[in-house]
């Protein structure tokens, strides 16, 4: 379970991605726990898993009009369906990286892998229950998922 | 007249999209971008073809990490100059990849200048 001091390490970090990759502001929602299922997510969905202190994963889902719009703010003229893929990866990579300032070097992360809606739930895990971090950046709605025992 | 030879730049990075950001947004007149590779592997194959002067590596990739492909391309050139880029933003993994013979760490997300700044600090140094 995450505590509270834990759930503003990654709020902190999703903020400052967004601040110096897209040159713009992330809103925040309040943070919450899932209780029953799984969290719902969007068209495209980043995920890292977490070995060492801590056993989970991290995941940014986004809907494919944000990545869209996210990765022309990156001055990326490419924005095919590859590098949406590739951003949403890149982006919990980076939120999860930037993790360990606080949860130290034991906080192992992997190579993202990228789950498509199509393709139904995110598989989590039993022994802990997920935190989703809502967020919402110029009218698109996102989410960071974590779930960490 | 150009007062500096060029030197070879090579990028490093799991993703297309730092790897196109990076030669896109470097602007040091000395460097002269020669390939990029997507993991370790693809990386120590790109050196032996194109002798890099300077690298930009990422940590966390497929097939070979970062820190173990820093080893081997300074074992193989002592004096290449290693940037490495990555978000592991520990400060054990800044020191150990220093340590593995990197010059210098730029924690990602980075801005264009953070980017500049780091790669002139890195040539100055050499």
């Amino acid at each position: 379970m995450l505590n509270e001091a834990e759930i503003r390490t990654f709020l902190d970090s999703v903020v400052h991605y967004f601040e110096v990759s897209a040159r713009q502001p992330v809103a925040v929602g309040v943070p919450y726990l899932v209780t029953t299922g799984v969290p719902p997510v969007h068209d495209y969905t980043g995920v890292i898993a977490i070995s060492g202190k801590r056993h989970g994963t991290v995941c940014f889902t986004a809907p494919r009009s944000m990545l869209m719009v996210l990765l022309m703010r990156m001055n990326e003229s490419d924005t095919s369906e590859e590098n949406m893929r590739d951003l949403v990866g890149e982006v919990a990579n980076t939120i999860s990286g930037n993790a360990r300032r606080d949860f130290g070097k034991d906080f192992s992360i992997s190579v993202p892998s990228i789950v498509e809606a199509s393709a139904g739930p995110l598989a989590m895990s039993d022994e802990a229950r997920p935190v989703v971090i809502p967020l919402n950046w110029r009218s698109h709605s996102a989410r960071l998922i974590v779930c960490l025992s | 007249m150009k007062l500096f030879a060029p030197l070879k730049l090579m990028i490093v990075d799991d993703s297309n999209i730092i790897r196109r950001r990076i030669e896109r947004s470097q602007q040091i007149d000395r460097l002269q971008f020669v390939g990029s590779a997507a993991n370790g592997v693809e990386a120590l194959a790109l050196f032996e073809r194109t002798d890099p002067d300077v690298v930009t590596m990422d940590l966390t990739m497929p097939e070979m990490d970062g820190v173990e492909c820093v080893e081997r391309i300074v074992a193989r050139k002592p004096a290449i100059r290693i940037l490495v880029v990555s978000a592991l933003a520990d400060k054990a993994t800044a020191v150990e990849a220093i340590a593995r013979g990197a010059n210098g760490f730029l924690c990602k997300p980075f801005t264009d200048r953070q980017l500049n700044d780091a790669l002139a600090e890195l040539l100055q140094d050499g």
